[in-house]
């Protein structure tokens, strides 16, 4: 069993203790406990089930390449499924759950799929895709979704806050053990501004409990004055519990810095998200144990050799008390001698390799340690727990010498360095014979912008393991990174350190042991599955990955990785720097959402935009809807009215009397200058060169393929000044337009442009009593003599400085008032108050939409998508035949956008009366190759006309003009059809008096 | 996340204060123009492993357009030069032969 030792601890008090619930129940650790070491002082071993065949799985590493012991975490609104917790320091009040099983952890259905393991080999995913077809709904895929899967995900909004911040360095060093600090070290003295981060909560990395000698003093020594060097340097920032999570261009670094997780509810922020931008980047991020691949290797109780001893030196727990120890190196060594200073049985060192030998070895041997060498496991016995393993030669298939009784094992296969933030942006690796091992390749950096190497590995990182070489390395990598290359290769060199390669074990081993050994923890992959992929014609390393899920799980394949992609070697007969890795692609670790998101999250989501009437309609009850970043009132709803029955009551109202549109989000952009007559030219479809000072023309404007882009009126103010009205939607985007032509094309033409939409409001007053209104208003001439239709004047209303349209978006007299955006609230006031005598009512975006549609006025976005032409709309009249050039003139001069062969704008009366659904398709006879049924149009708008009281709609049809009066069928939501009658697509006074009186 | 100089304010800004506007020094065809012509100003894009010229606008900053010459493989940045160009200066083309001996214009 597993439990807390009576002594020892480096990392925990153990007068301060903490009381958690696992599944329920309470359970004790101490302060500087994870949750993991205090899971384990209670003998809490097993964890969780295996995401595919339920096995038993317990705690197996110590740091964040934890596969196995992942929990869900906290409740409610601060529940979170999937932490591991290994990385997760213990809390008073922290509670966690297991997950991946039904009923209980202790008994789970669903660990039949572990004896049906041989119907469920590699890529049996993509198999039941195949056949029988109905297999797959009704058979697999509902008993796929109930039985894969680990945590669920939270379904209440997240309590916690979360916040960014930015930092700027010279050096940034990732990682705060020995090499990470000396780097720091060796910048700092030189005066570069230094970060330096640490993902676990305290300093040091693996020196304090591997105990070497570092620099000629005692590990633990030499840290504190390291530590105490740095927080005196000014220039140098420490940041420990902050994950640097993934390495961009340009020397763009993310890290998770942790804050309140093991606080919840104190009011800080749970997590920091750092947006660094170094200099330099120094990887000081260690290397990560490897497991060796042998029959139950997944079975709790077996654990990477460091890990076990990271538990008995920093926490005091012990994870067994007689733990077999196999290896195919030295560093297990240091385990077992861990071990038996606690007082722990030791029986038997398993090692592969056939002459074991060096300090470490004769250490164990001077003790007394039982070492066995050219010795491997030829399976672990036991069920949730570990309660024996069989020994047999590495050389040979597994024929059993010898049966030994333990409730742990250790394990190790050498060391993987972690090489992930070298490798985002690029950089290259190479393999390392000596050390069985991926190693960052100095000659082949990833590269900043000025073309220098952007990341600099020291430490284990780069493969060097002895404490000296470490400082040396770190020391170079901190002060002079271009030496680095020569400087590794001889510490390289020197070092004697040797990891022969061990990738199953033993190495001959038997069908069904192989079909027992695990690579990739999380996602059930084993060694069987990589060589059935391989057998099968898998052998691309990416591909393998994908098919059999090796290396896909939230560890992202930290442990299985080099191990999977040997075994794939090996399968296929090559090297493995011929097989090669798989890309290594930020984060390092999962990052939770919350943090990435920060705070644009609710109201500050994205910046909003609001009008200078804005806060009146929020105060009169107008429902909004999104136009961009604007919040537009869609209607104004009176109590008890459904939004259909305002909006009719808006239509009716305004075209019967009077109704006012806070059209303030409308583009206002002025075009001055000289040559400002010959750039609107080229920038419309139609003249605006010839537009006479003090009236207004309806413009289009298009991209130079030759589509529709936007629209909207010109009013020309003086000889050299044009205001161009955009859409809602694409004033700025038509601004930005603007400036690329006059910036990157026609730059000797001289031309300004200000983009003034938020200078003014504009208050549209429409329908019949919109003279009287204004007229009551006073202060300026709006008699039709003095202000015709398409004219504009200024002067002043109620006492406003105002500039007045005559244009007409809804086919009523109409006026637009642009007044200061300072005005623009006491302006419509006004309005509502002169106009109570006219009934005068406010009308939002869809009386509009109607309005228009019953003008039979296009809508950009609605009758266009990018694929359509002013002359699929038939807008002929607003594209001119005199000019030589326009924006959009050669692209629609293209054989397919000239040709009459296409679906050209028309409207649509139903014969029922009844309202086409939006989107819906004109049928034509027949179906197409894929079976679907042939199509002729489709509509484009499409609503309940209160003014005419039927269903109308406009939509581009093939032919469609020439073709009026013929009914076609559209197709409906509920699969049955809606006959209509093609027709003109003006419905509503087709002669335009009512806007021209 | 790209870093660029805008050569008209001198700022170094981040990618998220500019917008991206594609290949550079593209000739213009219009109306008269042969269908090969205006494909190859609408559609026939470079798409290289290696230098390309690029426009980019400041557009959460000074507002202008600038060129870029880059690496599309390491993303070295060999220079920044403003839009009003119709091809690279003679002081981009000597930095990027100084990183790239073998590259062709």
């Amino acid at each position: 069993m597993s439990t807390r030792l009576a002594s020892g601890g480096r990392l925990i008090d153990r007068k301060t203790t903490q009381k958690f619930t696992f599944n329920g129940t309470w359970l004790s650790g101490f302060s500087g406990d994870t949750l993991a070491s205090a899971l384990l002082a209670n003998d809490q071993m097993l964890v969780g089930r295996s995401f595919k065949y339920h096995r038993p799985r317990g705690i197996l590493a110590s740091g964040p390449e934890e596969p196995n012991a992942l929990v869900n975490l906290g409740r409610d609104d601060r529940l979170e499924p999937n932490q591991r917790t290994t990385t997760t320091p213990l809390f008073d009040g922290l509670q966690a759950t297991s997950q991946n099983h039904w009923p209980s952890l202790e008994f789970d259905i669903g660990v039949v799929n572990n004896y049906a393991a041989r119907f469920l080999p590699a890529g049996f995913y993509y198999k039941t895709f195949i056949h029988p077809r109905a297999a797959w709904k009704h058979l697999f895929e509902p008993v796929i979704r109930k039985s894969a899967g680990l945590g669920r995900a939270p379904k209440d909004r997240d309590a916690d806050r979360y916040e960014q911040a930015y930092a700027f360095c010279d050096v940034l060093v990732v990682g705060g053990g020995i090499a990470g600090l000396q780097a720091a070290l060796s910048a700092g003295r030189r005066g570069d501004r230094v970060i330096l981060l640490e993902q676990a909560a305290h300093w040091g990395g693996r020196a304090p409990v591997d105990g070497d000698a570092v620099g000629g003093m005692a590990a633990g020594d030499w840290l504190t004055a390291a530590l105490e060097e740095l927080h005196a340097l000014p220039n140098v920032t420490l940041r420990a519990a902050c994950t640097a999570t993934g390495v961009y261009d340009h020397g763009y670094v993310l890290a998770a810095e942790s804050l309140a997780d093991a606080t919840p509810g104190d009011g800080r922020p749970r997590q920091r998200l750092w947006r660094i931008r170094a200099g330099r980047i120094v990887t000081a991020t260690g290397a990560i144990e490897r497991p060796l691949s042998f029959a139950g290797n997944d079975i709790p109780g077996v654990m990477l050799a460091a890990a076990m001893r990271d538990y008995v030196v920093n926490h005091a727990v012990s994870p067994g008390d007689r733990t077999v120890i196999v290896t195919n190196n030295d560093d297990a060594y240091r385990t077992a001698l861990v071990l038996r200073d606690a007082g722990l049985a030791v029986p038997v060192i398993l090692d592969a390799r056939p002459a074991p030998a060096g300090p470490l070895v004769e250490a164990a041997r001077a003790r007394g340690i039982r070492i066995e060498a050219g010795r491997a496991i030829a399976k672990v016995q036991g069920g949730k727990r570990v309660t024996g393993v069989q020994i047999c030669l590495q050389a040979g298939e597994g024929a059993v010498l010898e049966e030994i009784s333990c409730d742990a094992v250790a394990m190790s296969g050498g060391w993987s360095p972690v090489v992930h933030l070298w490798s985002h942006c690029g950089g290259k690796l190479n393999w390392d014979d000596r050390l069985s091992a991926f190693l960052p390749d100095p000659a082949r950096p990833p590269l900043n912008h000025d073309g220098r190497a952007m990341v600099t590995p020291a430490g284990a990182a780069a493969g060097i393991f002895e404490p000296d070489a470490i400082l040396t390395s770190g020391e170079v990598a901190g002060a002079d990174p271009d030496s680095l290359g020569e400087v590794q290769d001889e510490l390289l060199a020197r070092q004697s350190v040797v990891v022969p390669p061990v990738w199953v074990m033993p190495q001959g081993a038997r069908a069904d042991l192989r079909a027992k050994m695990w690579l990739d923890f999380q996602n059930d992959v084993k060694v069987s599955d990589v060589q059935l992929a391989a057998r099968e014609g898998y052998e691309s390393v990416e591909h393998t990955k994908r098919y059999t899920t090796l290396g896909m799980a939230t560890d992202q394949g930290k442990l299985s990785n080099i191990n999977g992609l040997a075994v794939l070697a090996q399968a296929l007969g090559e090297d493995i720097p011929q097989v090669g890795t798989t890309t290594f692609r930020p984060p390092y670790t999962p990052v939770t959402l919350g943090t990435l998101a920060g705070e644009a999250r609710g109201e500050i989501f994205q910046p909003l935009r609001r009008t200078p009437v804005h806060g009146w309609h929020e105060s009169h009850g107008a429902y909004f809807e999104p136009v961009g970043l604007w919040r537009r009132p869609y209607c104004y709803p009176r109590s008890g009215e459904s939004h259909a029955d305002a909006v009719k009551r808006e239509v009716l109202n305004t075209r019967a009397g009077l109704g006012l549109l806070d059209a303030s989000t409308l583009g206002k952009i002025i075009v001055k200058g000289p040559d400002a007559g010959r750039f609107l030219d080229m920038l419309y479809t139609n003249m605006m060169s010839t537009l006479p000072v003090g009236k207004c023309r309806y413009g289009l404007m298009c991209n130079e393929q030759g589509f529709l882009s936007d629209d909207g009126v010109v009013a020309r103010l003086d000889e050299d000044t044009w205001l161009c009205h955009t859409t809602s939607g694409g004033a700025d985007r038509i601004h930005g337009w603007m400036e690329d032509w006059l910036q990157c094309e026609w730059w000797d033409w001289k031309v300004y442009t200000a983009n003034l939409t938020e200078h003014y409001a504009q208050i549209a007053v429409v329908g019949p009593k919109a003279r009287a209104l204004l007229e009551k208003l006073g202060g300026m001439d709006v008699s039709k003599e003095a202000l015709p239709f398409m004219a504009w004047s200024e002067g002043s209303l109620a006492g406003i400085p105002a500039r007045a349209f005559r244009i007409s978006f809804s086919g009523e007299l109409s006026y637009e008032i642009a007044v200061p955006a300072s005005q623009g609230l006491a302006f419509w006031e006004a309005c509502l108050a002169a106009g109570a005598e006219f009934g005068i009512s406010p009308y939002g975006t869809e009386a509009l939409h109607v309005m228009r549609a019953e003008k039979g006025f296009i809508m950009i976005g609605d009758e266009t998508d990018g694929t359509v032409t002013p002359l699929d709309l038939g807008l002929a009249w607003a594209v001119s035949k005199k000019k030589a050039d326009f924006l959009g003139k050669r692209g629609m001069e293209r054989n397919h956008l000239s040709s009459p062969d296409r679906w050209q704008l028309v409207g649509f009366e139903t014969l029922d009366g009844s309202v086409i659904p939006d989107g819906a398709y004109i049928l034509a006879e027949g179906s197409n190759d894929n079976g679907q049924r042939n199509v002729q149009g489709r509509v484009t708008s499409t609503y309940y006309s209160p003014t005419l009281k039927h269903g109308i709609a406009m939509g581009l049809l093939h032919h469609g003009p020439s073709r009026m009066g013929e009914v076609v069928e559209f197709n409906k939501t509920d699969g049955g059809t809606v006959k209509a009658r093609v027709a003109d697509p003006v419905f509503y006074d087709k002669t335009g008096e009512k806007q021209n009186v | 996340m790209l870093t660029l100089t805008c050569p008209c304010c001198g700022v170094t800004a981040e990618e998220t204060e500019l917008a991206p506007g594609y290949e550079a020094h593209l000739k213009r065809f219009g109306p008269g123009s042969t269908d090969a012509e205006f494909e190859s100003y609408m559609f026939a894009r470079k798409n290289p492993k290696g230098v390309h010229f690029e426009r980019w606008r400041h557009a959460y900053g000074c507002g202008k357009w600038f060129l870029a010459a880059r690496c599309t493989a390491t993303l070295e940045v060999f220079g920044t030069y403003p839009a009003q160009t119709t091809e690279p200066p003679a002081a981009i083309l000597d930095a990027i032969r100084a990183r790239r001996p073998d590259w062709k214009a």
